[in-house]
């Protein structure tokens, strides 16, 4: 029995009668203290945290969240730890979390007020990270001239001087744009090809399906074309992603108005939304009703999926597949962490053992470690490869010599560390429906 | 109907896991959903089948304990087969990973507070350690490490009488993490002998062992690695050494985790993880599907046979209000006491009515409502879900989701076998 006295009175301690104390102001007015409150410290999300794992400097996601929040609260003069600036916006933390607690929209706001109040808007670290987190600005300008561009990014001594004057690490070679991309293409093709009133869906290319995969873009459309879906491609800006994991929370937000706006009207006119790009799902769905307050928000939200997890939950797709067959081949897939948290980390290789030629092996669940434009950086290079060896070793001894992925930035690491060709699973869906 | 398996069970922790592996068995197709990453990562790793019978002294036997206890626990309904069926094929599962299998009887385990735990089955790391070997014993805890207070655990220890002596020692770990370094980290450094750091902890601990021996150290000594960590401390040391099993993170919940996950594997069984379940449909009086929510829009699972592995009222399984005590999922009846105030009792370690509040099961595993008719034909419970157990007391839990876990997924396979 325990020592302590027992209290006097039996009456039930009121909870809900606290002042809500604004910490994070301009990050949007958010209290995140029942969050804070739901925290009791079992730290099975820091023995989750990929990052730290590798980095003994990094405090941890535990740290980062909950108790940050509460150091924050109590002390007004006390500032956002710098090392936010090293999670790597996994959100593996959340999938953790027996206890609700809103671990990443803590990150995020957290980041937000770092980058906002401590760090020097002109210090080499924030022009890089404002680069990296607008690759979709990059991206417009260098697939103007995409032969050009992919020979001066390709050339080593940019990639030299990139690193010395930006911090944008030579190790890693600039993924090459394609020379016609996806809107481009569809554009010529004269739009959808199928019509329907009832299956509707609006694609979410994003900017690497569109910039750098078009053929990706290209397998979704033909894909759910065969299933006798209509297809629209709105304008659209970045998800975001990568300006959350920079902390540049104003372009996100201004990317997400755009967003929003485009696939409201169209839901409206019955279509579902559709991405290819875990990453771009998962911001949708999750980052921006955590941390926008934008009309239509929650409805882009809820219709907003993946695009092999529509398809499995609105057609037989079980039934297509095992119907199918396509020329040998054994596959190593790495599912994104942000695939993860949706619950789509396992439906590639659930779906593709049923095709006939097809080996699908899971290569195990650790982070590639790339995480966007983190591995990007110069001074996360070595913990991006150290998170990544687990994932490279499992490649290695797998049958396949082909990686799979749904992430862009999970296939340039994949491909970086063991010279494979990464494809999306659109691709092989293509291969054996279409 | 896209997603389609002949059994569903709903649930990620020990009871799911055992009810999918034994649904598995008969042939069908199994697919588990569970919400979040389970809750083993913060269990003991030890596996206790009947600890104590209404607040007693430790039983021995808990085969020869469980008429004692009373009419509504779900161990009379799987009977003591049925918790033997459950040990057995979680044997299956840990393989050489864990001991216990050659006895009834349950074994001593020193805990990290300090206290005895009587369990059925536990993890092999702790096997030098248990508490019915006369041996002297050195309980090591490293400064930092606040999750384990070695000297106060030893003083415990003394204090129940233990057969032997037994000192503690707080040192230095070889290598200066940051000071709120993890368990895990400590296990990792030792893994790959960072360092040197199995000598340096060997060297640290010999000033300390003055002829203890036996060394216990917080569940810690290497993860992958363990056994070859463990063999080279006792190499340096000349002494055994073994672990206590610790509170989250804990590393011997983790292990066990992997080993069932690898199972899962192995039996083909279909994982969905990362959303709640968070509704059903029926037709006919059965389920037909079980509805999972991916934030904001609810997917239908269909199975022909579902099993509820909820877990009880820490896990969600079962809700509470200032009003009444629900099953979330389905709305099954889960009786109690309309007065709140005869949920509990006064004392903190008391017989709590709360404790075994959950479904009411019939004799093959199905809930029932108020009338005693099961509320669906094809829907098992297991585990933390069902009421009649006060596991926390009766040290029991890791028993009761074994033995209704098995049984319930064995039944449901059986349902669907052609």
């Amino acid at each position: 029995m325990s020592d302590a006295e027992l209290p006097q009175s039996t009456e039930p301690t009121v909870q809900d009668d606290f002042e809500p104390v604004p910490v994070f102001e301009e990050a949007g007015d958010m209290d995140l203290r029942p969050g804070a409150d739901n925290c009791y410290k079992c730290s099975v999300c820091d023995t989750s945290c990929p990052v730290a794992e590798v980095d003994d400097d990094f405090p941890g996601p535990k740290f980062q969240g909950p108790e940050q929040w509460r150091l924050k609260r109590a002390e007004d003069d006390v500032g956002i730890d710098d090392s936010i600036m090293s999670c790597s916006n996994c959100m593996r933390c959340d999938d953790a979390c027996p206890s609700g607690v809103p671990l990443s929209q803590m990150h995020n706001t957290a980041r937000g007020a770092y980058v906002d109040e401590q760090m020097s808007k002109l210090s080499r670290e924030y022009v890089r990270n404002r680069i990296l987190a607008n690759y979709r600005s990059l991206a417009w300008v260098g697939s103007k001239v995409p032969r050009l561009t992919n020979a001066i990014m390709g050339n080593s001594l940019v990639q030299k001087l990139n690193e010395k004057l930006l911090g944008i690490t030579a190790e890693r070679d600039f993924p090459a744009f394609a020379t016609q991309t996806f809107r481009e293409w569809w554009a010529e093709r004269g739009g959808p090809q199928v019509r329907s009133d009832e299956k509707r869906i609006a694609y979410f290319h994003g900017c690497y399906s569109n910039y750098n995969t078009p053929e990706v873009g290209k397998a979704l459309v033909r894909v759910f074309e065969s299933f006798g879906y209509e297809v629209a491609v709105p304008r659209q800006r970045c998800s975001g992603t990568p300006m959350f994991a920079n902390g540049m929370l104003d372009d996100a937000e201004r990317a997400a108005s755009v967003n929003v706006s485009e696939l409201s009207d169209l839901l409206e006119e019955g279509y579902d939304v559709i991405a290819s790009c875990t990453s771009c799902s998962m911001s949708l769905r999750q980052e921006y009703p955590e941390l926008f307050q934008l009309s239509g928000v929650e409805e882009v939200a809820e219709n907003t999926w993946e695009s092999l997890e529509y398809l499995r939950v609105h057609e037989d797709l079980e039934a297509a597949l095992e119907a199918a067959s396509v020329d040998e081949q054994a596959f190593a897939y790495h599912a994104p962490c942000h695939a993860r948290n949706q619950g789509l980390d396992r439906q590639a290789v659930e779906l593709f053992s049923e095709v006939d030629g097809v080996k699908m092996e899971d290569v195990g669940d650790s982070c590639s470690g790339i995480s966007g434009t983190y591995g990007w950086k110069e001074e996360k290079y070595e913990t991006s490869m150290q998170i990544a060896e687990d994932m490279f070793e499992h490649m290695h001894h797998a049958d396949g010599d082909v990686g799979m992925t749904e992430c862009p930035t999970c296939s340039m690491q994949m491909e970086h560390g063991t010279g494979y060709e990464i494809k999306h699973p659109l691709q092989l869906l293509e291969d054996a429906l279409v | 109907m896209p997603i389609r398996d002949d059994v569903l069970v709903v649930g990620g922790g020990l009871a799911g896991t055992m009810a999918a592996l034994s649904a598995a068995e008969s042939g069908a197709q199994v697919r588990l959903v569970s919400h979040k990453k389970s809750t083993l990562r913060q269990a003991s790793g030890l596996v206790d089948v009947l600890g104590a019978v209404d607040g007693d002294a430790p039983v021995s036997d808990p085969f020869a304990a469980v008429d004692r206890l009373p009419d509504e626990h779900p161990y009379h309904v799987v009977g003591s087969e049925g918790i033997r069926e459950g040990l057995r094929r979680f044997d299956d599962v840990v393989g050489d990973r864990y001991r216990g299998s050659h006895t009834d009887r349950n074994a001593l385990v020193v805990t990290h507070g300090g206290t005895v735990k009587p369990t059925a089955r536990y993890p092999v790391s702790v096997v030098p350690g248990l508490a019915s070997a006369a041996e002297d014993t050195l309980l090591v805890g490293f400064r930092g490490l606040t999750d384990f207070d070695a000297v106060a655990a030893a003083d415990h220890l003394a204090a129940a009488g233990v057969p032997f002596d037994v000192d503690g020692a707080t040192i230095d770990f070889p290598i200066g993490f940051r000071d709120d370094a993890r368990t895990t980290r400590l296990a990792k450094a030792l893994d790959t002998d960072e360092d040197g750091v199995r000598r340096g902890l060997a060297d640290a601990v010999a000033a300390e062992l003055d002829g203890h021996d036996r060394v216990g150290f917080p569940a810690m000594v290497g993860d992958d690695h363990g056994p070859e960590v463990r063999a080279a401390l006792e190499d340096h040391l000349g002494a055994a050494v073994f672990e206590i099993p610790t509170g989250p993170p804990s590393l011997l919940g983790m292990q066990l985790e992997d080993l069932l996950l690898d199972a899962l594997e192995r039996a083909g069984v279909r994982l969905s993880t990362g959303n709640p379940a968070v509704g059903y449909e029926a037709e006919a009086g059965e389920v037909t599907a079980v509805l999972v929510d991916r934030r904001g829009q609810e997917v239908p699972y269909h199975a022909d046979q579902v099993v509820l592995a909820t877990g009880g009222l820490v896990g969600k399984g079962i809700d509470s209000d200032r009003e009444s005590i629900t099953e979330p999922l389905f709305d099954c009846h889960v009786p109690h006491p309309e007065d709140r105030y005869e949920w509990s009792a006064t004392e903190a370690f008391g017989d709590h009515a709360f404790a075994r509040f959950g479904v009411v099961p019939d004799d093959d595993l199905r809930p029932t409502g108020p009338d005693g008719d099961p509320h669906f034909p094809n829907l098992r419970a297991a585990g933390g879900v069902v009421g009649g157990a006060d596991v926390a007391r009766e040290k029991s839990a890791a028993g009761v989701s074994i033995a209704t876990g098995t049984y319930a997924g064995r039944r449901a396979g059986e349902e669907v076998a052609p």
